[in-house]
């Protein structure tokens, strides 16, 4: 690392730690959602990052609906469209869970199988309807602009927005999971799907909405990846093995965990890729992360329980 | 002095999150005995065959078998060592005949390479035919485990078992789920198994255990309650408060 | 001859199985295609290794690798080395910058023979390290793992993620690779052309030959004690390990043997198609290779030959005219797999065409078996 001053080097790190805000964001948001559907369910969505997709092509319908209709709410559009990606991403997978999922519960490999066929099927339905090419959409001035923190760091407004929005939908899932009666139910049935029956908990229900808000939440991921990258069809699929890996290394069964896998595996992927290749930071990253997992196969957060 | 002992157990501990399920337990088996553990539900009884076996570790404490510690062997060696383990429900491969079943089970041929250069000998099949007899079972040779009753393929566990000829033989409640005359095979079989071996039964039938303890042992959260012949056991107070009594 | 019979073969029902397959293959498809699609057939051919793997790891293992792609890569990539650099003397190569070197070197500012290519102009050190590499690296992770009690879905996940590695590093480091063209223009091997009418046929075989030997080997595997502990292991994997065994071995054992197998349909494939890249290794071509032995029936292994052809035939049929359809029938393949067929071709096979099958075999047989025993009432 010759060549840089220790306080070029503290700049690059402020900035790329925050240019790994944004990638944080849409891997939490990814990884929370499969944390959610894996964690409590059991379920290998390998369709998340579709999902994802689903939601970043809302946010572009949106923004060119606006732009060309209503182009005086467009500096508070993304809101709104936000609610729209979740709630798209939402009923599709309540409809998934409801035709196939359901019928897949305690075959993990099968669901796998299953739902990776279903992901090709999803981008080739992306294909067909919004073609090959890529899309970006019109994001409002004001998430244009960066921050001047001092003469060297420059912060992106985008991705301060994006980490906003991703620690109160965190929060919400926290808050939901822990609090809510619904989360309560949730929680029951992870722990024990006959007895939480037996108590008069519509599991089949339980399972249904759990599946759809995991799959809501992958579409605020979409919205968020819309602020950093354009959106084409197989756009979900490249982050699916990346997601995978948060909700492993974080302990799949702990919310925490996953935030504080998200976090580092993001910041170290950012930093990374400063120094060596694109390719290079990531190949590192993920080795790193591997290698950690095979000397403590349960991840970062996990309790001893008995079996 | 614990090496007078088939298996000595002593300040065994395993806390989970804080629970501890086993207390600080001290336990000697003498060679040739067999001692039936009871006690009431969550008392810790199965938990004391998992540490033994090595399904769980222990937290502390330890398990000295021949004088050779077992804590730190992962479960295959403990096996090798000869202490043999059933498990509560039967435990048995369904989808292969009884025949399968028991030369799986025969100690040859247990790493990569020597099983597959196994051969059926005809000392192998003598022995198999000689375990079925034993447990009742040599009719059903070519039979689907998974078909047998309930209680045949308790036997079949057995027997998978006694074809490795344990020094120390550990029954999970082999007569749970049995019908009447069951059982009495099943009390016969276990007085014919017990020569020339350590067992530790965990049961809750009293009659049955009337009949086949040398040696009973009461655990009670974790911890030994009670120990001596099943006469000295029923009328110690402590024992009828916590379990007999009620 | 007897226990070559009935473990190797498999018994009548394997030996009636293995000769129509060796019919099919050695003699319906080279009489009936010319030498361009035969070709085309050798190269799926190759993939079926990898599917046979596949359904010893996961159909009788009980692990579902993701990463079966890497496998097939290494063993293609040892091949490539080798033919790449007999295929690169320094005369053919005379207009480089640095003769002698692989082009794509040249092209990369690269002006000396990395270390590790050095060996690899031994023909016999590649054919070693295109066997001995995948077993190593099949047997790292695996002891990594197994050792420590993982499997499952995790097991899947971190070899598909290993799969997704290796492509990336091998992408990125184009210079020692040839980055994403993969290695190409392989010509000769030891001076023999493989590109040829001649050669192809011949190559064709020692694949074939190859695969048949594949199966029986783990025919044999599966017909001994270990394959029998492997379906006791996926009933009760506790029992087995209570009986003394340690298990972990059992499975790193099954996951090395799919990794070689793999491997040496990798090879043959460079051989074959003559260029290696890594399309082969990555995430996708990974689990296509699972829906190869999942169409076959997961647990068959003739069904993984026949799986693989038909998947790719459908896949070469469909996406010369219809390439949007192909991707919604390879959807639809792996949800229906799952859900409808979970036996895959063999269980198809088993529920509907084998009566009529052993109708007609038994037939035949016992009309002969009659006139051997002067027409002695069958027992039937």
């Amino acid at each position: 690392m010759d060549g840089y001053s220790l306080s070029d080097l503290w700049s690059i790190l402020v900035m790329q730690g925050f240019s790994g805000l944004s990638l944080f964001s849409v891997l939490l948001l990814m990884a929370l959602g499969l944390a959610v559907i894996f964690g409590q369910m059991g379920v290998i969505n390998m369709a998340h990052g579709e999902f994802m997709t689903i939601g970043a092509y809302t946010i572009y319908f949106c923004s060119k609906i606006v732009e060309k209709h209503f182009p005086e709410i467009m500096p508070y559009y993304f809101i709104i469209a936000i609610i729209a990606a979740f709630a798209i991403a939402f009923l599709i997978g309540y409809l998934v869970e409801f035709l196939m999922i359901r019928h897949l519960y305690r075959r993990p490999l099968d669901t796998l199988l299953a739902t990776w066929g279903l992901s090709l099927i999803m981008q080739q339905i992306f294909r067909s309807l919004f073609g090959a090419r890529e899309v970006s959409a019109t994001l409002p001035n004001w998430l244009m602009g960066s921050w001047k923190a001092t003469p060297d760091i420059d912060i992106p407004l985008n991705g301060l927005f994006v980490m906003a929005v991703s620690i109160v939908v965190t929060a919400a899932v926290i808050g939901f999971l822990f609090k809510s009666s619904w989360g309560i139910k949730v929680r029951a049935t992870t722990q024990n799907r006959v007895m939480a029956g037996a108590v008069g908990i519509n599991t089949k229900k339980i399972d249904r909405l759990t599946f759809a808000t995991g799959c809501g939440i992958a579409g605020i991921a979409g919205a968020a990846f819309t602020t950093i990258a354009s959106t084409g069809p197989t756009s979900g699929s490249l982050y699916i093995v990346d997601t995978f890996l948060v909700v492993v290394f974080g302990g799949s069964a702990s919310l925490l965990g996953t935030v504080a896998s998200a976090f580092s595996i993001a910041q170290a992927q950012s930093i990374l890729t400063f120094f060596m290749t694109n390719a290079m930071g990531k190949v590192v990253t993920l080795l790193s992360i591997i290698v950690i997992l095979m000397m403590r196969p349960e991840g970062l957060f996990s309790s001893k329980v008995r079996k | 002095m614990s090496n007078d002992f088939a298996l000595a157990v002593e300040d065994l501990t395993v806390s989970f999150d804080g629970f501890k399920a086993v207390d600080n337990l001290t336990l000697y088996v003498e060679k040739n005995e067999l001692r039936v553990i009871i006690g009431p539900n969550g008392a810790g009884k199965t938990t004391v065959l998992d540490l033994i076996c090595g399904k769980t570790k222990a937290t502390g404490g330890s398990i000295k078998f021949n004088g050779v510690e077992l804590t730190k062997f992962p479960e295959h060696r403990i096996v090798q060592a000869g202490v043999g383990r059933k498990f509560q429900t039967p435990s048995i491969y369904e989808n292969l005949s009884v025949l399968e079943n028991l030369e799986i089970s025969y100690p040859k041929g247990r790493s990569v390479f020597g099983s597959l250069m196994f051969e059926r000998t005809q000392d192998v099949t003598d022995r198999i035919i000689e375990i079925a007899e034993m447990i009742f079972l040599s009719e059903y040779l070519e039979k689907q485990a998974g078909l047998l009753s309930h209680g045949q393929k308790q036997w079949l566990e057995i027997g998978m078992l006694l074809i490795q000829d344990p020094a120390l033989l550990m029954l999970d409640e082999p007569v749970a789920g049995m019908s009447v005359s069951e059982r009495e095979k099943t009390a016969e079989l276990l007085g014919r198994i017990s020569n020339g071996r350590s067992m530790i039964v965990i049961e809750h039938d009293m009659e049955f255990v009337k009949r086949i303890a040398h040696k009973v042992t009461v655990l009670h959260q974790g911890k030994v309650l009670a120990e001596g012949n099943m006469e000295k056991v029923q009328h110690d107070p402590k024992v009828i408060e916590v379990y007999l009594g009620h | 001859m007897n226990a070559f019979y009935n473990r190797w073969l498999g018994g009548k029902k394997g030996t009636i199985e293995l000769a129509i397959l060796a019919a099919f293959i050695f003699v319906v498809l080279p009489l009936g295609l010319d030498v361009f699609r035969l070709n085309m057939v050798g190269k799926y051919l190759t993939y079926a290794f990898a599917a046979v793997g596949l359904v010893m790891v996961w159909g009788y293992g009980g692990v579902l690798s993701l990463g079966q792609g890497v496998f097939f890569g290494i063993g293609g990539y040892c091949m490539a080395m080798f033919l790449k650099l007999e295929a690169s003397d320094p005369i053919s190569t005379a207009h480089q910058t640095t003769p002698g070197i692989p082009d794509f070197m040249d092209w990369n500012q690269v002006t000396h023979l990395p270390l590790f290519w050095e060996p690899f102009h031994s023909l016999t050190f590649a054919i070693v390290a295109a066997l001995v590499l995948p077993a190593a690296f099949a047997y790292l992770i695996g002891a990594a793992m197994f050792k420590r009690r993982v499997g499952g879905v995790y097991f899947s996940i971190i070899t598909q993620a290993i799969a997704a590695i290796l492509t990336i590093l091998v992408v990125g480091q184009q210079g020692m690779t040839g980055g994403i063209n993969g290695i190409t223009d392989l010509k000769t091997m030891h001076g023999w052309s493989i590109n040829t009418n001649s050669a192809k046929y011949v190559l064709y075989y020692v694949n074939a030959a190859l695969l048949l030997g594949s199966i029986m080997l783990c025919k044999y595997v599966l017909s001994s004690k270990l394959g029998r502990l492997l379906l006791a292991l996926r009933d009760k994997e506790d029992r087995v390990r209570f009986s003394g065994y340690d298990v972990a071995n059992f499975k790193i054992f099954t996951f090395c043997l799919g990794a070689v197998i793999s491997a040496i349909g990798g090879a043959m494939f460079t051989l074959q198609v003559g260029f290696m890249s890594p399309s082969f290794i990555g995430i996708v071509p990974s689990i296509e290779m699972v829906i190869f032995a999942a169409i076959g029936g997961r647990m068959s292994l003739v069904g993984a030959v026949y799986g693989t052809l038909l998947v790719n035939y459908g896949k070469s049929a469909f996406s010369e005219s219809f390439p949007s359809l192909w991707l919604f029938l390879m959807g639809a393949m792996f949800i229906g797999v799952v859900m409808v067929f979970p036996n895959g071709l063999a269980g198809l096979y088993e529920t509907y065409l084998k009566n009529w099958f052993e109708k007609l075999l038994s037939a035949r047989l016992s009309v002969r078996s009659n006139a051997i025993r002067g027409g002695l009432p069958n027992e039937q």
